[in-house]
């Protein structure tokens, strides 16, 4: 594949020291004084954490905010789900905590795949969400002298996670979705829900609108606007089961790389080390033990191979505790690719627990014995009771059982310093661009960062595009630019309802995911790459012929939704091998069986690696080109990673 | 341990919102370690198959939290299992040949919108009626300049767990609202940073909820169906601040 280093990718990052170059950045970017603002129309797409933040955050500026979702209430996003944290540079636990360790941190969490200036403005902005969410009335836990408690989180060992028990994403949610409702009551914010963002629109390669679906009466319809944002989520229902929400999915952002956005790092997935595994082979989806728990568990299996007696009747010397033995400096906290890879391998090797064998022990007996059971279920009450239900075992009495599974996907739409895309006029913001976590997400630091775009970085950004349309009205939705869209979409969906084949979209779906967890999951080759992407073709071309979609255009009909979607997904798919075969190294959540230590560790290759790929859309029958943003590390020295 | 059932389903089939809705009667098998809704997803794929249009239901976290899901199931929201959702509810709760009868949530400010899905948007329109503190992005200080107490933090949380389901409105006889509403106003009631808005908030978030529910006769069916278990006292709380706020010229509170 052809790889290119065209100065299309111009990061635009500041010049300056570290320190000073969001500051200097907001003092010299163009602004729009408050009486212009009302005269732009900006579309955000997505009301989860990040787009209800920039929602409200532009609204409370002044401009004119149409904002989108696709569910029936902003409230219903998939940030509701996050259960751990969020991180915040406060240091209030005076461990020596700054701005500094933040950024650090999240760069070598990251592998060294991030861009340094961007890092450090988040970790600069962390402090300023959470003095925001606590006066909005996010109960965050406090201490008993009423102040704020945090805890610590994998990949850090300063105590810097707020939490609302173990429900935080949906507290912050609850914040961001009343701060955006208050604005939709002033007339700032016009909401639409239940509106499904099918294309992304541009003229003379500025974007200037979208066009969406009703999902209730089928209507496709055009928006014309100054600036479109998408704040839109991860792709990790790639594959098919993952903790992601059902509806979660790449149709946004996908769309608009068609458009021209390209789209970054898509082999950049992250693998939770902290899920229920899987008890049935229609299983819909994978639920997420929050991975605070592994501050009070200790992660083990047997050393016997294919033990199959109960936990307790394992004696201590016949246990290994295998993060603690090979990593005892973090213990059972090392970060999350860390953690999973050594679960599998402990698994693939005949150590596996429970009925399917797919698991490892996470066992709160110790903790139970220190602190007592009230003060462990004060912690994680919800997740105990969560995961009894679900398994109907009682994990104060036996040790609860883990997997790791999709979580979180660090690769998405390629965006500069503004956040803004390769299509002028046009924003991914959240967990659906794929700026600050390089090849690895630290726990706690995707509502960070999802809220930092949203509430504290978007809302300057944005001016500095803008002032320069000042006077231009938006593109009316009656140019063809958008009345062709418009006949796209109504075309697309007809054909869905048309090919009347014989398997469901669900069932395509489940396939698709098998393919891409099996060979671009928690470990990769060549041989199995290349696989995928054979496999992947053959398998799309059997949907695009046999799938069967029934029913009418016209009414609520979610498999037609769901067929759409599902398309995306096979295009990202292909992509996703491409860009791990291409990616010759393993770093963080990309580990290729090829590039590993002795002791098999994960083997980055700097000098030639250190950057991001993002891909450019050529076409529907035509490879994808490659081009490369170089990281420059000024700050920080590269090391390879070790939590020993 | 898991084992295989059959159940015998009647669940409910509407076209559209101005359609006249009916039962249909199916048979499933299933695990019992299979979830309800991957039970009802596997009879859609059945249906699908077989060139039928699949039942139209809405879920999406799986988890409890975000709130989409939600039916009647044997004339119970949510189910027969306490303080659970849709999607958490296991086939482990039912044995063989066991009939369960599956309908929308009703409620006239649910209307429904296909088969077993419905309305639930003047949620939204209470939460926009005052749903919220008035704090522009930015404008914020120090979260620790204002110390909560721990009980107080924890009430809010406890009211603030509250997912959206609309299960206690489809379990109350008269479809009230007011387990929902004194919820989010409980709250904000409870913290300092909701005291400067708390009486113009109640006023004004009880009078949308009265513009679209019933009102309550404290049945307390919705604690029943609650999910989430919300208190029974947030309504008298709410009813309370909602007197006061009457009475009393509040908007010169800070005066006094
Ligand atoms: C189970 C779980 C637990 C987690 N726990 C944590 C944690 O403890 N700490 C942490 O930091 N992170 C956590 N994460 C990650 C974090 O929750 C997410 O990365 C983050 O919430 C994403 O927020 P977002 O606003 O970018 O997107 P989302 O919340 O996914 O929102 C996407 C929005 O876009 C809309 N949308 C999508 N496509 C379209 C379309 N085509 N048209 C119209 N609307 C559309 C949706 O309706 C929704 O409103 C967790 C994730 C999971 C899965
Ligand atoms: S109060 Fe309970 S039943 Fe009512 S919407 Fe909230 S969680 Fe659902
Ligand atoms: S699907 Fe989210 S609460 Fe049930």
């Amino acid at each position: 594949m052809e790889t290119k280093n065209k100065a299309v990718l111009d990061s635009r990052v500041p010049k300056g020291s570290l320190e000073d170059k969001w500051e200097n950045h907001k003092f010299s970017m163009n602004l729009v004084n408050p009486n212009n603002k009302r005269k732009f129309d900006v579309i955000v797409v997505g009301t989860g954490l990040a787009g209800a933040s920039a929602a409200a955050s532009l609204g409370e500026l002044g401009y004119k905010v149409k904002a989108f979702t696709f569910h029936d209430s902003p409230r219903r996003a998939h940030s509701i789900a996050a259960q751990g944290g969020i991180n915040a540079a406060k240091n209030y636990k005076n461990d020596g905590d700054s701005v500094y360790r933040l950024f650090y941190d999240t760069i070598k969490g990251g592998d060294y795949r991030s861009r340094e200036a961007n890092v450090h403005r988040l970790a600069e902005v962390s402090t300023n969400i959470i003095d925001q969410a606590t006066a909005q009335g996010v109960p965050f836990a406090r201490e008993y002298g009423g102040l704020l408690d945090n805890r610590s989180f994998g990949g850090a060992q300063v105590s810097r996670t707020f939490y609302a028990r173990g429900q935080t994403g949906q507290q912050l949610l609850l914040g961001a979705y009343s701060a955006m409702m208050r604005q939709v009551a002033a007339g700032s914010v016009e909401l639409h829900t239940r509106a499904e963002l099918l294309d992304v629109v541009t003229k003379d390669g500025q974007a200037c609108g979208i066009v969406t679906r009703d999902l209730l009466s089928g209507e496709v319809i055009p928006h014309s606007a100054h600036a479109v944002v998408l704040a839109t989520g991860g792709y990790g229902n790639v594959y098919f089961l993952s903790t992601n929400a059902m509806m979660s999915n790449v149709t946004a952002a996908w769309r608009a790389h068609r458009r021209g956005a390209f789209f970054a790092n898509p082999c950049y997935t992250q693998i939770h080390p902290t899920c229920i595994p899987a008890s049935d082979d229609f299983q819909s989806k994978l639920t997420l033990m929050s991975e605070s728990l592994r501050n009070d568990g200790r992660i083990w299996v047997p050393e016997a191979f294919d033990d199959s007696r109960p936990a307790h009747e394992i004696p201590e010397n016949e246990r290994d505790y295998y993060l603690e033995n090979r990593y005892p400096a973090f213990g059972n906290l090392v970060p999350r690719d860390v953690a999973s890879r050594n679960a599998k391998n402990v698994v693939d090797q005949g150590h596996g627990v429970g009925p399917l064998k797919n698991g490892v022990y996470l066992d709160f007996s110790a903790a139970v014995e220190r602190d007592g059971q009230d003060a462990i279920s004060a912690k994680y009450g919800n997740l105990f009771d969560m995961y009894e239900s679900i398994t109907g075992e009682n994990p104060y009495e036996v040790p609860m059982r883990i997997y790791p599974a999709i979580h979180y996907t660090m690769g998405g739409v390629w965006v500069d310093y503004n956040l803004m895309t390769t299509i002028p006029g046009l924003y991914a913001i959240g967990e659906a661009n794929f700026s600050d976590h390089g090849a690895n997400r630290l726990g706690a630091s995707a509502l960070m960062q999802g809220l930092a775009d949203g509430y504290f970085v978007l809302p300057y950004t944005i001016g500095d595009g803008l002032a320069d349309q000042l006077g231009n009205p938006a593109v009316s939705t009656d140019d063809p630019v958008f009345t062709n869209a418009v006949s796209a979409i109504e075309d697309e969906t007809a054909k869905w309802l048309s090919i009347n084949g014989t398997r469901s979209v669900d069932y395509f779906h489940r396939e698709l995911g098998r393919l891409v967890w099996d060979h671009i999951g928690m470990s990769r080759n060549k041989e199995g790459l290349e696989k995928a992407v054979s496999e992947i073709r053959a398998l799309k071309e059997e949907f695009y012929s046999d799938v069967r979609v029934l029913g009418s255009a016209d009414t609520l009909n979610l498999s037609l939704e769901k067929a759409g979607r599902v398309s995306d997904f096979f295009e990202l798919a292909e992509l996703m091998a491409h860009d791990a075969l291409e990616r010759e190294e393993s770093c963080g959540g990309h580990f290729r069986e090829e590039h590993q230590t002795p002791e098999g560790e994960a083997q980055r290759d700097d000098d030639n690696f250190a950057h991001v790929a993002a891909w450019e859309w050529n076409g529907k029958d035509s490879l994808q080109t490659r081009h490369v943003e170089k990281l420059d590390f000024e700050n920080v020295t590269l090391t390879q990673r070790s939590y020993k | 341990m898991s084992e295989i059932i059959t159940v015998n389903l009647k669940i409910w089939r509407q076209e559209g919102p101005e359609k006249s809705g009916y039962f249909e009667n199916y048979t499933q098998k299933i695990t019992t370690e299979a979830s309800f809704l991957e039970m009802i997803d596997l009879l859609n794929e059945d249906l699908n198959n077989q060139g039928l249009e699949p039942i139209s239901i809405e879920s999406d976290c799986r988890e409890g939290i975000c709130g989409t899901c939600g039916v009647m199931i044997n004339g119970q929201a949510h189910g027969p299992r306490k303080a659970t959702t849709t999607c958490q509810l296991h086939m482990r709760e039912f044995s063989d040949g066991d009939e369960i009868v599956i309908e929308p949530f009703r409620a006239i400010s649910f209307p429904v919108i296909r088969d077993l899905v419905v309305d639930r948007s003047p949620f939204d329109q209470i939460i926009e009626s005052g749903g919220y503190i008035s704090v522009n992005t930015g404008a914020a200080s120090d979260a620790n300049l204002i110390p909560v107490p721990k009980e107080a933090a924890d009430q809010a949380f406890d009211a603030a767990a509250c997912i959206g389901c609309g299960a206690c409105v489809a379990a109350c006889p008269n479809s009230a609202a007011q387990l929902f509403t004194s919820a989010k106003l409980a709250h904000m009631a409870s913290l300092p940073q909701g005291q400067p808005e708390r009486w113009k908030r109640t006023e004004m978030m009880v009078g949308t909820m009265e513009e679209f529910f019933g009102s309550c006769t404290n049945h307390g069916e919705c604690h029943e169906a609650c999910p989430k278990e919300i208190n029974l006292d947030f309504i008298a709380f709410m009813n309370r601040d909602y007197m006061k706020a009457k009475v009393k010229n509040r908007a010169l509170s800070g005066q006094r």
